[in-house]
């Protein structure tokens, strides 16, 4: 009885979804794993079917979903004869819950608050992506008052650094410098405050919204960014001398889980994973959106490909985010916060003591919300993980009539097979962690 | 002066469809969404990848169009159909992306795959095909993704309701359930 077999309808409703035993391991199963990057042609695929070990060398098994270093609910199939990983299948699904359905019954107004919750690690980069494309289709994305789009660049970058700042706290757990994994919590935490004190919520801030943002900056903002752009750059010194030029850990890194730019190009690799294998791919500075084109930092990029690069480009990346927000508390205009359009707008609260016209508007904005022209949009910003796509079709009513979220965690997860072939199943834990999935923004 | 313009105009024949790779253009809110036909699909992302620098494929998604009254905005000569794939592709050389809109009939919503030109299609295709019941001929492994082997049905498909699952709470034959 096959593996296949003996997992459908007793333990799981995985089925089909799960890797195939070694003897089913055809020519096709193998092109797909490695032909398809590298060019295999089915002769050569078919070749390859004879070498390794046989079956009875080998043995498949389940790593997940609950798992402490899948980074939630990622199922891994390995093939493993001894230690080494031969074949690799991620399982995706479980945190599934049809958010993408779900946006389907929500207004743009309550949009944000659903996209939020997809990738929860860097949530402000959803909700911006999604107010983006709304702002597109109702054709008011060149009036969006500058204030409004710079608080923006500035939380999402704030965003970036408590984003970064976990992956190097379970990275470092990963690897097995638990140390680490503390201070990477207290400092993400310090992160998480300041934009508490910003915009009223730890996470799933629904902050920015169509049409610009929830609330201005509180009084005292300036003094708390201020500390806590101070307080990082220390913090990552530290780890410098705990992580990066320590020889344990950069012997775990160093050279294992290596992919090359023309594989990560082919597998649709975004962000650190692109960027690790020394292709400069930046949306923030090669497709600026709001207003990238105005600030001055660098796109940090690797050489070789492998799980140290990816952490060093994380961790330069937060130095990049300090120097990005220094140039914002500069540049940063006064005005207004949202735009003062009567038609994504609701009227100000003192508005609504003194006019009927007022209070029915404010009913109406909340209740139908607003209408968005036909057509359908895609907009993209770049997230901690890579490119966060949203694209959106309307049919002129004032809920979105399909909403897809590229989550750039789903596409990167492709990689794991390719990078996993070979090594050790100890380096396994520490290439998943290097991907960086976040399972939410995974499965929607 | 003014004679050359006026000439000009009239010179000018009724412009024809724009077309790239012999798909269809048109113009969404300033972005550029390309047409081709459900057989031409694969072709046409290959001359794109090929010849216009179109090195990455980043999204591939659906959309039922079962109950969306406004207008489609196809160009003349795309008969609108129930479902749609649409592909994005970006190209890191000329920093533009383009999007690919094409009808699949509701009576055999199948198309060709990707996976032959963009191998990072395998994880999307799936998704569409859990989600929207599109199959890709040619994929390698179609099956679902991230709804169960055993779930019955395509949940984006919009004659699939949204979730309102029976709860089983002792007191639920009490009340009168909304």
């Amino acid at each position: 009885m096959s593996i296949t077999e003996r997992a459908s309808g007793i333990e799981t409703s995985e089925g089909s979804q799960e890797m195939t035993d070694r003897s089913s391991a055809n020519a096709e199963e193998l092109l797909r794993e490695l032909g398809a990057t590298l060019r295999l042609s089915e002769a050569e695929a078919a070749e390859l079917v004879g070498e390794g070990p046989s079956e009875d060398q080998t043995m498949i098994i389940n790593m997940g979903p609950q798992h402490p270093s899948t980074h939630g609910v990622l199922r891994l199939m390995l093939e493993l004869e001894g230690e080494t990983v031969l074949r690799t299948k991620p399982i995706v699904g479980y945190l599934h819950t049809g958010m993408e359905k779900t946006g389907e019954d929500l207004t743009y107004l309550q949009g944000p608050t659903n996209v939020t919750r997809m990738d929860y690690a860097a949530p402000l980069f959803n909700e911006l992506v999604f107010s983006l494309t709304t702002e597109k289709l109702l054709g008011i994305d060149e009036d969006i008052p500058a204030r409004a789009q710079w608080i923006r660049m500035l939380l999402t970058e704030i965003n970036r650094i408590t984003s970064n700042l976990l992956f190097l706290a379970t990275n470092g757990m990963d690897v097995g410098a638990v140390s680490m994994m503390l201070y990477g919590w207290r400092d993400r935490e310090e992160g998480l405050r300041l934009l508490e004190m910003i915009t009223g919520l730890r996470m799933n801030h629904n902050y920015i919204r169509p049409g610009g943002v929830a609330a201005d900056l509180p009084d005292g903002w300036r003094d708390a960014v201020l500390t806590f752009i101070d307080g990082v750059p220390p913090s990552l010194d530290e780890y410098d001398v705990l992580l990066t030029g320590q020889p344990i850990y950069r012997e775990r890194l160093q050279g294992v889980g290596v992919i090359t730019a023309q594989e990560a190009i082919a597998l649709g690799a975004t962000g650190p994973i692109l960027r690790s294998t020394g292709v400069p791919w930046d949306l923030r500075r090669d497709m600026p959106y709001l207003f990238y084109e105005q600030v001055d930092f660098d796109v940090v990029v690797g050489t070789y490909g492998d799980c140290f690069d990816r952490y060093a480009i994380r961790i330069n990346e937060i130095r990049e985010a300090i120097k990005i927000i220094r140039q914002i508390l500069d540049l940063l205009p006064p005005g207004d916060y949202r735009i003062q359009d009567k038609k994504v707008t609701p009227p100000p609260r003192a508005r609504i003591d003194e006019s009927m016209e007022a209070l029915i508007h404010h009913f109406k904005i909340f209740t139908e919300g607003f209408k968005v022209p036909v057509g359908e949009a895609y907009m993209a910003v770049e997230s901690p993980r890579g490119e966060l796509g949203c694209y959106i079709v309307s049919d002129g009513s004032s809920k979105p009539y399909r909403m897809h979220i590229r989550g750039p965690s789903f596409v990167n997860l492709q990689t794991l097979p390719h990078m996993m072939r070979g090594g050790l199943i100890a380096d396994a834990v520490a290439i998943i962690s290097s991907v960086d999935p976040i399972m939410g923004e995974v499965d929607r | 002066m003014a004679d050359d313009v006026a000439v000009e105009e009239v010179a000018t024949p009724v412009p024809e469809v724009e077309r790239v790779h012999g798909a269809p253009v048109t113009w969404s809110a300033g972005q550029r969404v390309l047409h081709p036909s459900r057989g031409d699909l694969p072709a046409v992302v290959r001359s794109l990848r090929d010849d216009d620098h179109f090195n990455m494929c980043l999204d591939v998604t659906g959309v039922d169009y079962l109950t969306y009254e406004a207008d489609r905005q196809l160009p003349p000569g795309v008969a609108p159909e129930r479902f749609e794939v649409v592909v994005t592709l970006m190209s890191h050389r000329r920093r533009e992306r383009v999007r690919l809109r094409t009808q699949v009939p509701e009576a055999d919503p199948t198309l060709g795959s990707l996976f032959d030109v963009h191998p990072g299609t395998e994880a999307m295709e799936r998704e569409v095909f859990d989600l929207f019941g599109i199959a890709f001929e040619g994929h390698p492994d179609l099956t679902r993704i991230l709804m169960p082997e055993d779930w019955v049905g395509h949940p984006l498909r919009k004659d699939q309701a949204i979730g309102r699952i029976p709860v089983q709470f002792k007191a639920a034959d009490r009340k009168d359930a909304r």
